[in-house]
């Protein structure tokens, strides 16, 4: 490993999803960044990073979503996501979506090579091997696949969920198996989306797991659906939600009244 | 049997779905595969450096397939065999009938052929009173009962062992009613008797290559049952149909595409056959046919040479990239209504029939990415079912209504941020609130039918992330 980064500036890409859905991943994500000694923004001008439209097959759509978030980024010594799959897209595809146009190709290939996703940050770069958090129960982690494809991320979560007080981790036989979110499938292909993610919970309960972890919330809000249409009293929740240890109701649920977050 | 065109792919998935003795046969196989396959490939710890010399052959020839092709012509002619050329499906259907009627054939033996089905042989010679009998057990488990292969190296994966027992009773006029067909060997002593009798009388063998070896004119075929061999060398003629990809420069070569081939396959080091044919019985061969013919289809292959497509011509059809397919094990070879299922029939089929004819298959994929991942000549197929995607969205093939949706959200997205977080959040809010009364969920989404008939849509927390770490500091729900 290369000498840790003293003080880097970190462009949080926030993704659609954890914007829309589920804030309290972008807090804990900051959190976390600030704790490992980053300097964390958090530019306005992103919204989604275009691959939607890019497995749609709309290229131009996705080229141009690209190059805003080429430039929103651009200034930064990394830009971190809280998700394999959006991190994927920035790192893996921005180049390929661009590789025909000379001007933006090394722009692209810039941003892709300081992106990150978020807990390969921390680990990799920022050399973190242990969390201040605590989390009362055992939990099953989902490896989403562009994380483990796209983003090499694999052992980074499971060593800093290692040192969460109170959790008990648990493996998945088919750990390497898709979860059937797989972004506009789902609701394209709904039976077989179901069918699999009908599989992955079954694994999920026979694991013991009382949560399911994972860090991606696409899949999350795939498998935490599927959890609640079943009836399994399984919490779902982002990785780095238990890594920083935030307070919040588990995906798809409500704290009791009172304990409500600032909605 | 379902409906057999990709056109139908949505109510073909949708039954497969629901057939108990399918999800079960899929269910044993996924595990199967899977775990010999890996067990395989950690016994061998060269296997990733022996996939990139796997891709680099194939590369290196299709790069100059034309004189590769002219060589292997050569090379067959000078063994004494004949080489075909058949543009598309309906020549090589005429070269192999006319073959077959020139030493008046009437019974064809075959080895299993995934370009057999291609050209679809069976039901062609059949029309023309020929008889063709396939000799792989799966294969002919399936002639039997008049379906397709549902898998390109276990055709017969979805049948179960009482199935077969029925076919074979039904078919095999002189079988005892009282002879028990109720494990392994016994379907197997009885598939072996009855097509011994089928070898014997076959005046033509036709058999596929996995390979085709341009230095010697030689075509090879590996096989588990040998039943490859007595097609090749008992009757008179033997036909060897092959896409033109299937060329490998040298016998060198072909022995490091073996030593990927069967590990991604079946998890065998090597199949229990490797047969290698270098033209007719030559004076003082103990065996062998007088004839030697070879018919090499093109069928579309090389009009993807020079394209996004190239890449997928490298394939040697080991099935691996259906063994780890999620949706694959999910609905199974015969919901894909096409001769190549699975990932590699995503990117292969379009090609072959036409994208208007096989919109769903690039489309039904999550781009979970492990068929590339264990593609043995790494083809990328996650990448090129997009670049299907991109055409049928250039060719105006996705429907209007969804074509719409994507160009307004990346419209806004990418032009109009400020009301892109506007609208964000005022949509965020109203799911909100409808969320609040199923405590934090819910059961039915406008427009998310597709979501909801399975999963509950969990609401979102409220204000959008950007609202709060934007707004006056005592609203940014700082975790600490």
């Amino acid at each position: 490993m290369t000498a840790r980064p003293q003080n880097p500036s970190v462009g949080l890409f926030v993704t659609c999803l954890v914007d829309l859905f589920r804030p309290s991943v972008g807090f804990a994500a900051v959190k976390l960044l600030e704790a490992a000694g980053c300097r964390v923004a958090v530019p306005r001008a992103q919204t989604c990073c275009g691959q939607p439209a890019y497995n749609s097959g709309d290229k131009a759509d996705a080229r141009r979503l690209a190059r805003r978030v080429i430039v929103a980024f651009r200034h930064f010594d990394y830009v971190v996501v809280p998700s394999g799959s959006c991190g994927g897209m920035i790192k893996a595809h921005y180049p390929e979506a661009l590789a025909d146009d000379p001007k933006w190709l090394p722009r692209a290939e810039a941003l892709a090579a300081k992106t990150y996703e978020l807990v390969a940050f921390l680990h990799d770069v920022m050399g973190a091997r242990s969390v201040k958090a605590k989390f009362d129960g055992i939990a099953a982690y989902h490896d989403s696949c562009a994380s483990l494809r796209e983003m090499n991320v694999r052992a980074q979560p499971r060593a800093l969920l290692a040192s969460v007080a109170g959790l008990s981790l648990r493996e998945l036989p088919g750990r390497d198996v898709c979860c059937g979110f797989g972004g506009t499938f789902c609701v394209k292909y709904p039976e077989i989306s179901n069918h699999m993610v009908a599989d992955k919970c079954r694994e999920i309960a026979e694991s013991g797991a009382d949560a399911v972890l994972a860090g991606d919330l696409g899949c999350l809000m795939n498998i935490a659906g599927k959890l609640l249409r079943d009836g399994r009293a399984i919490r779902a929740y982002h990785v780095a939600e238990v890594l920083a240890g935030v307070e919040a109701a588990p995906i798809g649920r409500r704290l009791a009244e009172g304990e409500e977050a600032t909605a | 049997m379902s409906a057999m065109s990709p056109l139908h792919f949505k109510e073909n998935a949708i039954k497969a779905l629901a057939d108990t003795e399918l999800q079960r046969a899929l269910g044993n196989m996924r595990e199967g595969f899977i775990e010999r396959r890996t067990k395989a490939v950690e016994r061998l710890p060269e296997f990733d450096a022996l996939r990139d010399k796997a891709k680099e052959i194939k590369d290196h020839v299709l790069g100059q397939l034309d004189l590769y092709l002219e060589a292997f012509e050569k090379n067959v002619v000078a063994n004494g065999g004949t080489v075909h050329w058949a543009k598309d499906a309906a020549q090589a259907r005429d070269i192999i009938l006319n073959i077959c009627r020139l030493v008046g054939a009437e019974t064809v033996t075959k080895g299993k052929s995934m370009v057999g089905e291609e050209i679809a042989i069976n039901p062609f010679l059949e029309a023309n009173g020929i008889r063709p009998i396939e000799t792989d057990l799966g294969e002919y488990i399936i002639q039997l009962r008049d379906e397709a292969p549902s898998h390109i190296i276990a055709p017969a994966i979805h049948v179960n062992m009482e199935q077969i027992a029925d076919a074979f009773r039904l078919h095999h006029r002189d079988l005892a009613p009282e002879r028990p067909l109720t494990d392994r060997a016994a379907l197997l002593n009885e598939a072996r008797r009855a097509l011994r009798e089928r070898f014997l009388e076959a005046d033509v063998g036709i058999t596929g290559a996995n390979f085709l070896v341009a230095e010697t004119g030689s075509t090879i075929i590996v096989t588990n049952e040998g039943n490859g061999d007595l097609t090749q060398t008992l009757p008179r003629i033997h036909i060897v149909l092959a896409g033109i990809e299937k060329m490998v420069p040298n016998l060198d070569d072909v022995a490091t595409l073996i030593r990927v081939l069967a590990r991604s396959a079946t998890g065998q080091e090597m199949s229990v056959y490797t047969t290698i044919s270098t033209g007719p019985r030559r004076p003082g061969d103990l065996d062998g046919p007088e004839q030697f013919h070879v018919v090499l289809l093109d069928n579309g292959r090389s009009k993807l040479i020079g394209t996004e497509f190239q890449e997928v011509l490298r394939c040697i059809r080991c099935g691996a990239c259906l063994n780890h397919c999620p949706v694959y094990g999910s609905v199974g070879g015969h919901a894909y209504g096409s001769v190549y299922p699975g990932p590699i029939g995503k990117v292969l089929t379009p090609a072959l029939v036409g994208l208007e004819q096989a919109r769903d298959l690039p489309n039904a994929s999550t781009f979970c990415g492990r068929c590339e991942e264990v593609c043995p000549v790494r083809i990328p197929l996650p990448k090129m079912m997009r670049h299907w995607r991109e055409q049928e969205f250039a060719m105006r093939l996705t429907p209007q209504r969804v074509r719409r949706a994507l160009r307004l959200f990346a419209f806004v997205a990418a032009q109009l941020p400020t009301l892109y977080h506007f609208g964000a959040r005022l949509a965020m809010w109203w799911l909100y609130r409808r969320g609040k009364k199923g405590g934090g969920r819910l059961t039915k989404l406008p427009y998310g039918e597709g979501w909801t008939r399975f999963r509950d849509f969990p609401a979102p927390e409220g204000k959008t992330f950007q609202s709060q770490w934007r707004g006056p500091r005592r609203h940014r729900r700082s975790a600490a």
